[in-house]
């Protein structure tokens, strides 16, 4: 028994003041209660942060979880049967969740093959790709949804130039509809399926390529059997990423949409601003919140979430 | 790029992928880059490229009392912001790294929640909360849920610091007589400087680009630049959003070159 507590102790041992001091007199008992004060300061430590988060954010949503089943006449499920029942909650959600997927397949096409260039390229080169996705990413959400506005209206630079071009004869509808939103929303989320992808694809060394190849593989087996394989974690830590930021995305997809793509974010802002509907406004966001935990619950299994979020 | 030389006959895929990867390059880059020009254009209607160029936005930005005010209130925000979390944020991830506590662990998803949580929930539950005890259009409000938004951005960053330095470098100088405190202060601080740095312009950008939470719970007279902003965009587009844009690009311009030189490996 005590055998295992020193064991145990072992580690914090160093941190024993009176250690160096009087090494007879160590004793069991005053490991274990060096490791007690220990554990003790530690948490002590983490108390001011965890207060913010459990005060401004935890029991917030306690709060809500409270009002969502709340009503007039006492407990009811009401607030949740209409999410299912009623056509517009139902199709909010079903637009969400569609154009969460469109995004995240389309910020996979087009962040592999920049992380690819950027993992595959050297110096200047390598650079130039990543600071053409790190200065649109520090850059802020609104900013970039102003350009797209100015981008994308009827006689904006997209319209005018695919009419100088030929392409089209009559400016295109670009924004205050899905396409719009999807632009935007896929011009932010774009760095963060391109970052986890190349901190991965960096560490794969060129070697095996090469050795697949000198073995006699295709380069588009080489690439299919051994680079892909290597490169999967990093794509689904990107999606992951990129649908769950989707999902409850608001600012680019308000702006851009212009009011007639509703998202399952805007169904939340309105119950609360416009309708003070407190009850629904809760239930909205709690199935979205219970979706969001349930990917990163079956995620993690996988790949830490921390290592997830620390992408960003 | 050997790989890519090593198949000659392939060129024409190269091209093509050289030309894709341009492309979309240019869709990443281009939107942010077209501000700039947009800003110093005279017209009241946006066109690019500007017929007639000048400052008449940047005026327009300096000389109104709202958009000035605004702008301080994000400014004192963001920076109290950064004051406050980091220090508790280094407390956090210090426990976190030297602790072995099971508990701990839990405790770390627990502080990461702020970013997992949809930030148009954390909204309606900040604003909930502070409804309730009057601390909505209060500077005070915002700067507390703005600290709890930049917490998990500060920790794992310090977390990544403390986790590739050697801790018993601080056992040394606390066997030598260092009180704790002093021993992290005068040997493991120093060291991490580098993550130091990042979580600052972390917790200062997450403050400073803050919209939702702002649009909730700031208003009157403490309404954030991106309330403002937001509320501009979404009724008319004012051009001066243009200069207030490019001064922003400028800042995170500004942050990516202290980023980059702060890891020189």
């Amino acid at each position: 028994m005590s055998n295992t507590y020193l064991a145990k102790s072992a580690k914090s041992m160093p941190d024993s003041s009176n250690g160096p001091r009087q090494p007879s007199a160590i004793t069991a008992q005053a490991l274990a209660r060096e490791e007690r004060k220990e554990n003790r300061s530690m948490l002590l430590l983490l108390t001011p942060a965890l207060v913010m988060v459990v005060v401004l954010l935890i029991l917030p949503m306690c709060w809500l979880a409270f009002q969502s089943v709340q009503t007039e006449e006492g407990f009811s499920l009401v607030n949740y049967v209409r999410i299912f029942q009623e056509r517009i909650y139902w199709d909010t959600f079903a637009l969400t969740f569609k154009i969460s997927f469109m995004v995240t397949v389309l910020s996979i096409f087009l962040g592999f093959p920049i992380a690819y260039a950027a993992s595959r390229l050297q110096g200047f080169w390598a650079n130039l790709v990543l600071i053409c996705v790190i200065i649109p990413f520090w850059t802020s959400v609104l900013v970039r949804s102003y350009a797209w506005l100015v981008l994308l209206q009827r006689r904006g630079l997209v319209n005018q130039t695919l009419i100088d071009l030929g392409i089209i004869d009559q400016p295109l509808n670009l924004m205050h509809n899905t396409t719009g939103t999807v632009i935007g929303t896929l011009h932010v989320m774009l760095p963060f399926m391109v970052l986890p992808l190349y901190s991965v694809m960096r560490k794969i060394p060129q070697d095996l390529m090469q050795a697949s190849e000198s073995l006699g593989a295709k380069p588009f087996y080489t690439f299919r059997r051994v680079f892909l394989p290597m490169a999967a974690p990093g794509v689904m830590a990107g999606s992951i990423l990129v649908f769950v930021i989707c999902l409850g995305f608001f600012i680019t997809p308000e702006l851009l949409g212009g009011g007639r793509t509703i998202l399952v974010s805007m169904l939340v802002q309105r119950n609360v601003e416009l309708y003070h509907a407190w009850g629904a406004a809760s239930a909205v966001g709690l199935v979205l919140l219970f979706v969001v935990f349930l990917i990163f619950w079956g995620i993690n299994r996988f790949i830490p979430i921390e290592r997830i979020l620390g992408a960003r | 790029m050997k790989m890519l030389a090593n198949l000659r006959h392939i060129r024409l895929s190269q091209v093509l992928f050289t030309v894709l990867v341009a492309a979309i390059l240019l869709y990443l880059i281009l939107p942010v880059l077209i501000v700039v020009p947009m800003s110093f254009s005279e017209a009241r209607f946006l066109q690019f490229p500007p017929k007639e160029w000048s400052f008449r936005w940047y005026e327009a930005f300096f000389n109104s009392l709202e958009w000035m005010a605004a702008s301080k209130v994000s400014l004192i925000t963001a920076l109290v912001t950064t004051v406050v979390s980091l220090p508790i944020g280094m407390a956090a991830a210090y426990a976190i790294n030297s602790s072995s506590l099971r508990i701990v662990r839990t405790l770390q998803i627990v502080l990461l929640l702020p970013m997992m949580v949809p930030i148009i929930l954390i909204a309606a539950g900040v604003f909930f909360v502070y409804a309730r005890i009057g601390l909505i259009s209060t500077l005070t409000g915002l700067i507390l849920a703005h600290i709890m938004l930049a917490l998990p951005y500060v920790i794992i960053a310090l977390l990544a610091g403390l986790r590739n330095f050697d801790m018993s470098q601080e056992m040394v100088a606390r066997s030598l007589g260092m009180n704790r405190f002093r021993a992290f202060m005068a040997v493991t601080l120093p060291q991490i400087k580098p993550s130091l740095v990042s979580a600052t312009l972390f917790a200062f950008i997450t403050s400073l680009d803050e919209t939702v939470v702002a649009l909730f719970i700031s208003g009157g007279d403490n309404q954030t630049l991106t309330k403002r902003m937001f509320t501009a965009l979404r009724d008319e587009i004012d051009p001066t959003i243009a200069a207030i844009s490019s001064i922003l690009i400028l800042a995170s311009l500004l942050l990516v070159v202290i980023a980059g030189r702060n890891k020189p490996q």
